[in-house]
């Protein structure tokens, strides 16, 4: 009898134990689509490779709930000249190591980012100089004016400069890398959380950094990552309670998520633009019916083409409601005059028509070029408007294929082969001058304009003003030459805006999260219950 | 023996090479695999420095010597993806593949060869008729849709199952690691093992019928019939050990669909194999995993053939002589 | 019981075809009726899809991406002019279906008949002949084993879309396909039947075949071939199903056949996607097609296999 209660006893402290241990200890079981392939945050420029170590390392600059930019490891900055900012350094900040956090840091990782090797290089201008006033003060002193310098400092990550010279990583891991990389398998930066394990492409175990100088705003004790890769285990993971968080929750999936007990969907606009974009360079498409000349190079083709697209019912019924239809190459979130462009509307007669004028009144053959796992439903979309293109008279050979092959066919490095094509495009910077000079500026030799224009349409006088956005200074005025540029690209048809998709996390009920812009799930903002 | 032992590992040098040559020359079709390194953004100067770096700038031949070069040492180069050598990627996800290799391999055999001779035993029975149905629906649906509909199943509707992942694992030794130590490892392995097993069960069971019923048929059968042996010793001891050649031969050939099917098992289930890494190195274009891959599966598949080669010798005594005289 | 059998061999298959025997065994057995009745159904069905469909589903002017999505037609929210519903792009899926199986059946029956053919051959040859040949082949089918199908056929895509423009790869994706799993099956034929053979060789009536003086290709053709070909026969059978369902992964892995022109194996690995919405018959459809046609296919390989088989007369 003793003996009974006595293990009763037991057990009972044994459910106590185990009931706290349940009640106090908040793990948080995070799935995504993508690997975390490296921790070294100089290696892989990838939305969620940045959003994963941005939970680890911080930058100068941070971005808020709603992607405004918010002091990080500078506590604040001034522009003194021009051309010479000044970062005041927050103090009293600790690499998760322990050690102390100083200018020393910031002028190493200014070098480190910028060094073969790097895939962040563009985060900071290459002549820039970085000047140790104190130990707490940086100043950089640039070499033409540059009104956006610090716009993607939030995610140029702070290294600890002792911790990378005892490990022999003071370069950044590059692609190349003939021997294992240390930083590429651990992590020490200044952020709320910590690394405590990583499996490339298996599992990441999170733990809160206990030193971090910010007030935690989430209430998680461990945080297991695991990528699922496919879109249906994925959310399956999520509607049996395996997983508390996915990312992405594919749209078709969204009424089936938000219909089960324990999980629903967040959906918002995503800053990412899907286009067309038309080969008007070559005298002749590579791919193409029409021999001798090429059709792109004649505007009302392009019209054609834009009208022939119903957009809404891509939306409504490829989309499921979620997306932004767009009229400009930016989202609007990113341009305050977005709302003074609308999309000239859904008329296939008008399209038929204006290919009879062009000259084509039985159409031609194209050949397209289309990613089928790289954005929201891109094949999908690309099917949808081989249809509708078709109602104009344009038969499209549809070349659907994954991105490993699409961009080793269509980009620089590719030769650009390619007639018409789909491409997202996200600001890195999330300004429009970046899209202005990479997208939609004149390629050149010698000159890294235009790079990602791969079917190189081109206005000299846009070009000009994306010359003048680069260094005017007030804000206004920027706006305003911003707003021409684009006026003059959607004047003459040289892309074909889609839409913005949208981003869609699943999130168990007890969850909280704050769902930002740029589709970065941060876990310190997430609470759970 | 031992000369024709010999012969056949100098032929796997061979065999090994060509592969590597094949692999070769058919990577620059997978995609640019400075593409999935840099950015969209990424200046073209840098594009190229990338490309020198990894000496894809040179002509696939030179590539080709220089990895073999490496290979000969040990070294197989880093990924592309991770930065890590490949080696050491291949072995830590070694463990989960050959674990759910096996699973999926017992489960065929020891439901497909029952399930055979009873099925051949009684051809015309009902039970016989419906297993053979039955067991066509694991060739007749991709695997793909076989493992989603088990996940919905057991995973979402039961909830008796995990959907991905290996469950908790027990660390054996420093890259070897096991979930068959604990209940939700073991659980983690039944839903894929199943669907990696399911084709290779049908195919099995299928073959041994099928072998079944022609050597029941044969003399040697009768006579022991004749004899007045008991129908069980004839039915095991004679007909089963003799419908085992083109089994052995089949069943070692399959370990090739399961390592192909396991790419698809592994994807559906998140298993963290050398499935997924190889299927995630296609899509990246990920070099190094994708040849160390395929050189690994080379020769397996070698030492396989010579196993199976040696084992139908000591089945079937009449093919001894003609392996001593190739 | 050595002249008996021999004199079995003489026989030719043909003949055995249409013997008495395989017919009675054909109308004795329902199940395998029922089986020719379906295969005949549905490859008549593919064969006249283009007349039966009430519309060309790889015309991409008669597909209307308003109609995606579309229930049965007995279904809430069904429509009339769509029997079996609609896929995700407004097809409707009975014609997809017709018009798939057709690509399908093509892809399967000459993928394996190509796979057969080379294995078969190289494998009785490796078997006969033995020795360096023996080695060879044997080999080269080791190499070719490293080779997943999956793999090959995405590499052999790969170099096609490389080498060729955009307009050709439509009409030789069908093509290529084909290849890619002829190439990788044969092996199991090859490695199967050269084990068969070897067996076989050592036999009294090859012995004494070849003792008569007849040339190896006729001892190999008439004598060995019969003897081996019972489990080619059944992975023939499986392997049938085996391509349609390799078609199926590849578009399920995003390559293989163009998406505007879908397979079965298109059309299933697109309902994949959605079985989770609840738009349930973009996959039951064409997964419950594929089953009834691969089933069918091995039921008369079954039948097929015995019948043909001397052993087992």
């Amino acid at each position: 009898m003793r003996f009974r209660s006595g293990l009763l006893a037991a057990c009972a402290a044994a459910a106590l134990a185990l009931s706290v241990g349940v009640t106090s200890a908040k793990t948080l079981r995070y799935a995504n689509q993508g690997d975390l392939k490296s921790l070294d945050p100089y290696t892989l420029n990838e939305t969620t490779a940045n959003a994963h170590l941005g939970n680890v390392y911080e930058g100068l600059t941070k971005r808020g709930k709603d992607l405004s930019i918010q002091p990080g490891l500078a506590e604040r900055w001034e522009v003194l000249e021009p051309t010479k900012w000044r970062f005041y350094l927050r103090k009293g900040v600790k690499f998760a190591n322990g050690e102390d956090f100083t200018a020393d840091d910031v002028i190493f990782s200014a070098d480190r980012v910028r060094a073969t090797g790097s895939n962040f290089t563009t985060r900071v201008p290459k002549d820039a100089k970085f000047v140790k006033v104190d130990d707490h003060t940086v100043d950089v002193i640039l070499t033409s004016p540059n009104p956006i310098l610090n716009s993607q400092w939030d995610t140029w990550y702070i290294m600890s400069k002792k911790w990378a010279e005892a490990n022999n990583s003071t370069a950044p891991t590059p692609a190349s890398a003939q021997t294992p990389s240390f930083s590429s398998l651990n992590a020490n930066g200044t952020g709320p959380f910590k690394i405590e394990s990583h499996q490339p492409g298996v599992k990441t175990v999170f733990k809160p950094n206990a030193g971090w100088w910010g007030k935690p705003e989430h209430n998680l004790t461990e945080v297991i990552f695991t990528p699922i890769n496919s879109d249906a285990t994925r959310v399956a993971a999520l509607l049996s309670g395996e997983v508390d968080i996915i990312e992405p929750v594919p749209i078709q999936d969204i009424q089936r998520v938000n219909s089960s007990p324990n999980a629903q969907v967040l959906t918002g606009p995503e800053l990412r633009t899907i286009f067309l974009g038309m080969d008007q360079t070559r005298d002749e498409l590579l791919e193409s019916s029409v021999k001798g000349k090429n059709p792109f190079k004649d505007k009302r083709v392009r019209e054609a083409f834009y009208k022939a697209i119903d957009i809404e019912t891509i939306k409504s019924r490829v989309m499921r409601g979620l997306s932004t239809p767009s009229a400009l190459m930016i989202a609007p979130e990113l341009f305050v005059f977005s709302k003074d462009f609308k999309r000239p509307a859904y008329d296939p007669d008008g399209a038929k028509k204006l290919l009879a004028e062009a000259g084509y009144p039985n159409g031609f053959e194209v050949g397209m070029d289309c990613p089928n796992d790289r954005y929201v439903n891109d094949g999908q979309i690309c099917q949808a408007i081989v249809g509708m293109l078709a109602r104009a008279g344009i038969k499209v050979n549809l070349n659907a294929q994954p991105k490993a092959q699409y961009f080793a066919k269509v980009l620089k490095s590719g030769g650009y082969k390619t007639s018409f094509y789909l491409l997202g495009w996200t600001p890195g910077t999330f300004d429009s001058h970046n899209v202005l000079y990479d997208v939609m500026g004149c390629r050149a030799d010698g000159s890294n304009r235009g790079e990602t224009n791969l079917g190189n349409y081109c206005n000299p006088k846009l070009d000009a003003l994306t010359d003048q956005v680069l260094v005017e200074a007030d804000t206004n005025k920027r706006n305003d030459l911003i707003k021409q540029a684009f006026q003059l690209g959607f004047d003459d048809y040289g892309y074909i805006p889609l839409h913005q998709q949208a981003l869609a996390w699943g999130v168990a009920k007890n969850v909280k999260v704050a769902q930002r812009a740029d589709n970065s799930v941060l876990l310190y903002w997430i609470t759970k219950d | 023996m031992l000369a024709f032992i010999l012969r056949r590992l100098a032929q796997s040098v061979a065999v090994l090479l060509s592969v590597a040559i094949i692999a070769f020359a058919m990577f620059r079709f997978v995609g640019d695999p400075v593409n999935q390194i840099v950015s969209l953004d990424t200046p073209a100067e840098q594009v190229e420095q990338v490309r020198k770096d990894l000496g894809l700038d040179k002509p696939v031949y030179i590539q080709f010597v220089r990895y073999i070069g490496n290979a000969l040492q040990g070294d197989f180069g880093q990924s592309y993806q991770f930065r890590q050598p490949v080696t050491k990627l291949l072995a830590e996800r070694a463990p989960a593949t050959l674990e759910l290799a096996l699973m999926s391999a017992l489960f065929s055999l020891l439901v497909g060869i029952p399930m055979g001779v009873y099925t051949a035993l009684y051809r015309d029975g009902f039970g016989a008729r419906l297993f053979q149905a039955v067991s066509l629906i694991g060739v007749s649906l991709p695997t793909f849709l076989i493992g989603i509909l088990l996940i919905y199943l057991f995973s979402v509707h039961l909830g008796w199952l995990p959907s991905f992942g290996r469950g908790q694992v027990v660390k054996i030794t420093e890259n070897w690691t096991t979930g068959l130590l604990t209940i939700s490892g073991i659980k983690a392995l039944i839903l894929p093992a199943i669907t990696l097993g399911l084709f290779q069960m049908t195919l099995i069971m299928r073959l041994v019928r099928a072998e079944m019923l022609e050597v029941m048929r044969t003399d040697y059968i009768k006579f022991a019939r004749a004899r007045g042996l008991k129908t069980r010793a004839i039915n095991f001891g004679h007909a089963l050990k003799n419908t085992l050649v083109p089994v052995i031969t089949i069943a070692g050939l399959q370990l090739g669909s399961i390592i192909a099917f396991a790419i698809i098992t592994e994807t559906v289930f998140q298993w963290p194999g050398m499935g997924v890494l190889f299927l995630k190195a296609v899509q990246n274009v990920d070099i190094p995993i994708m040849a160390a891959y395929l050189m690994m599966i080379a020769a397996l598949f070698v030492l396989i053939n010579l196993f199976v080669d040696l084992l139908y010798a000591a089945v079937d005594p009449r093919l001894r002589a003609t392996i001593r005289e190739s | 019981m050595t002249e008996t059998t021999a004199q079995r061999k003489e026989t030719s298959m043909l003949a055995r075809a249409f013997d008495s025997d395989i017919w009675h065994s054909f109308k004795s057995s329902p199940i395998t009726m029922l089986a020719a009745f379906i295969v005949l159904v549905m490859t008549l069905a593919a064969l006249f899809a283009p007349w039966i469909a009430p519309m060309n589903p790889f015309d991409p002017a008669q597909v209307y991406l308003m109609n995606a999505n579309i229930p049965p037609r007995w279904l809430n929210g069904g429509d009339p002019q769509f029997l079996l519903g609609t896929d995700d792009q407004g097809r409707d899926l009975y014609s997809a279906i017709l018009y798939g199986l057709r690509v399908s059946i093509f892809i399967g029956l000459i993928g394996v008949a190509i796979a057969c053919t080379l294995g078969v051959t190289l494998g009785l040859v490796a078997g006969y002949i033995g020795g360096r040949v023996d080695s060879l082949i044997m080999r080269i089918a080791d190499v070719q084993l490293t080779f997943p199908a999956i793999l090959i056929a995405l590499l052999i895509d790969g170099i096609v879309r490389g080498l060729l423009k955009s307009a050709a790869r439509e009409d030789i994706a069908f093509g290529v396909l084909v290849v890619s799993i002829g190439l990788a099956f044969w092996v199991q034929y090859a490695r199967t039947v050269r084990g068969s053979t070897l067996v076989e060789k050592g036999r009294d009536y090859i012995q004494a075949a070849r003792l008569v003086g007849l040339p190896a290709p006729l001892i190999m053709i008439r004598h060995v071939l019969p003897n081996v070909i019972g489990p080619v026969l059944v992975i023939l059978t499986i392997n049938v199903g085996l391509a349609i369902i390799t078609e199926a992964t590849l578009s399920f892995l995003g390559v293989g056949l163009p998406p505007t022109q879908p397979s079965l194996g298109t059309l299933i690995s697109i309902g994949n996607r959605y079985l989770f919405s609840g738009d349930w018959w973009i996959v039951t459809f064409p997964g419950i097609t594929l089953a009834l046609f691969v089933l069918s296919i091995n039921l008369l390989g079954d039948w097929l296999r015995d019948a043909l088989n001397p052993k087992l007369q």
